[in-house]
């Protein structure tokens, strides 16, 4: 396994045990994103110890707020918070939020949770980047289902309007959300053309090979003119057999067995 | 006398404030040639974003600028910014405490013609329930010129409430607008105290005179912020009066009024007459027609102050 797979393993375990320890999260959508995390927090983005107060930097907007689990445990992978507090997860006083509160964690670089939001907050600071002319890159992190929200295009058609090309979206294109799969819920096909009509880069790329996600985030950082979006080819509840592709880990917490049984599929305890 | 809306005075402060501070930037959702910012756009065009008719994007964006180190204005309509966008100033201005300011013209009835759709008269209510969120509704041009600046220099959300009419200065040219303060007007002789903001500033120092040849003097205060409310002046006031007034364009339900009612009511239970719009909508008209007929023109309201205060 290579090291960056060794880090997505760990906080693919990290997210299992704070949702089960909570009893609440969501496990889902947090293991689809969990690649595309890695991909950021150990190889594409500048963000460390040194620089995690700092008002510029490289920032990661994490539009599918639900998906906080795989966040918090991606800080605590790289050393940002302890693993100790990840147990605090959305419990009474944490300052791991159920969805994330920029306020309360340094290191969420924006407080999600209400859908189809981030990718608005992205072209904020993209656009404030570039009035700055400071090289500083944005990076979101949508769901598929989310992109439903009619927010999403018009943060979409400023995006392209402005010819962010600091800005990077991956859609983490699991084919599910909370009521089942998207085709039947709300059709959202197809994405990479929307996009595209938006005058968007339009990429798409295996979301659970790390290092192709880190090759075309800087692939993507070469594009100029116009914002990027990887379209991330995911599943839902990735690494955990029974959570893959079922609609009912959208938000459900693992028992006891479940998570034993999870963990001994991801390697065991370390 | 000089006369201009406040959106204008807002305008105007705008571009100055972006002479002075490299770091503000104007944000518009199609209606920068409404709300005036379109005045900074002369001044700092590559700091003025338009984002088209797409409020929620707008809001969005603001708060994103505002968490790089920014200081936004972000421009439109009261009931666009604070109705269609609420969820994004709640979730993304609101909860984060970004230093995003949201400055809404065509407040109250001040869409005259546009009618009820085009009318917020639930916006205060609305933003004063935001947690942290300062509201404040200036109720001329220099107090305006003087928020626009004022609001920089404070680090949080702000909901900076704007008009579209011309009103008149009843402010003295040394004014000093202070975030948090009411300001006496007017120091009545009758045990009656009226609190007004906005453009019923204006329209109670009317009333005042017609109130003279019935022999009635109340205070006026002017509650230029909504939201934190100058507590102890209401209470200092509300103590040495037998009734007390709240004036606002905007709904009886959860504005200036509500806010005076839940300080008092714990404190110094006071009768109260709220003016303001009752639980109705707006309508199309000119903007005296519907003073009038909602009854917050300077007439009525000395009408209705006069006959409370036989009651």
């Amino acid at each position: 396994m290579s090291e960056l797979s060794e880090h997505a393993n760990n906080i693919r375990k990290n997210i299992l045990k704070m949702i089960h320890h909570a009893q609440s999260g969501h496990p889902g959508g947090s293991l689809s994103c969990t690649d595309i995390l890695t991909a950021l927090y150990f190889s594409v983005m500048n963000i460390n110890k040194e620089n995690i107060n700092d008002v510029q930097r490289d920032k990661l907007v994490l539009s599918k707020g639900h998906a906080s689990a795989g966040l918090y445990a991606t800080l605590a992978e790289k050393g940002l918070i302890s693993e100790e507090e990840l147990l605090t997860y959305s419990q009474l006083g944490s300052r791991l939020q159920g969805h994330p509160n920029m306020n309360e964690l340094p290191g969420v670089d924006m407080s999600t949770g209400s859908l189809g939001q981030g990718l608005s907050a992205a072209v904020g600071m993209c656009l404030a980047n570039k009035l700055d002319g400071n090289g500083f890159r944005t990076y979101v992190i949508c769901g598929d289902g989310e992109i439903q929200e009619g927010q999403i295009w018009e943060a979409a058609m400023s995006a392209g309007h402005y010819h962010l090309d600091n800005l990077l979206l991956f859609v983490d294109h699991n084919r599910l959300q909370s009521d089942g799969f998207n085709s039947e819920v709300m059709e959202i096909e197809s994405i990479g053309a929307k996009f595209a009509a938006f005058n968007w880069n339009v990429l798409s790329c295996d979301g659970h090979d790390v290092d192709a996600l880190v090759a075309v985030a800087k692939y993507a950082a070469s594009c100029k003119g116009m914002p990027t979006v990887v379209i991330a080819e995911t599943i839902k509840g990735k690494g955990v057999s029974f959570m893959e592709d079922q609609p009912d880990w959208h938000g459900k917490a693992p028992d006891d067995a479940q998570l034993a049984q999870a963990l001994a599929e991801l390697g065991g305890e370390q | 006398m000089s006369k201009r809306a406040t959106r204008a005075a807002f305008g105007l402060a705008l571009a100055q404030l972006a002479l002075e501070n490299e770091n503000v930037v104007a944000l518009s959702a199609d209606l920068a040639n409404s709300v005036k910012s379109s005045a900074m756009k002369k001044v700092a065009p590559e700091r003025h974003f338009n984002f088209g008719i797409a409020e929620a994007n707008m809001i969005g964006a603001a708060a994103g600028m505002a968490a790089n180190g920014k200081i936004p204005y972000a421009t439109s309509f009261a009931m666009f910014a604070s109705g269609r966008a609420f969820d994004q100033v709640r979730n993304m201005v609101g909860y984060p405490h970004l230093n995003v300011k949201i400055c809404a013209s065509h407040s109250g009835l001040s869409a005259v013609e546009n009618g009820a759709t085009h009318q917020a008269l639930e916006d205060m209510a609305l933003m004063r329930a935001i947690p942290g969120m300062t509201v404040i509704q200036p109720c001329d041009d220099i107090e305006t010129q003087q928020a626009v600046k004022a609001i920089s220099e404070y680090d949080g959300p702000v909901y900076l409430r704007l008009g579209r009419n011309a009103v008149e200065d009843v402010n003295d040219a040394d004014y000093q607008f202070q975030l948090g303060k009411g300001v006496i007007m007017h120091q009545g002789s009758s045990p009656i105290t009226m609190f007004a903001t906005g453009a019923m500033v204006q329209q109670s120092l009317e009333a005042l005179e017609l109130l003279k040849e019935k022999e009635i003097d109340p205070t006026l205060i002017n509650i230029h912020t909504i939201k934190p409310l100058d507590e102890q002046l209401v209470l200092e006031y509300a103590r040495k009066s037998d009734f007390i007034v709240s004036l606002e364009e905007h709904s009886i339900i959860g504005g200036l009024g509500s806010a005076i009612a839940e300080v008092t009511a714990a404190n110094c239970p006071t009768r109260q007459l709220f003016i303001g719009t009752d639980d109705v909508y707006g309508e199309s008209g000119r903007y005296e027609q519907l003073l009038d007929k909602f009854g917050l023109s300077a007439a009525a309201v000395a009408e209705r102050i006069s006959a409370f205060s036989k009651r």
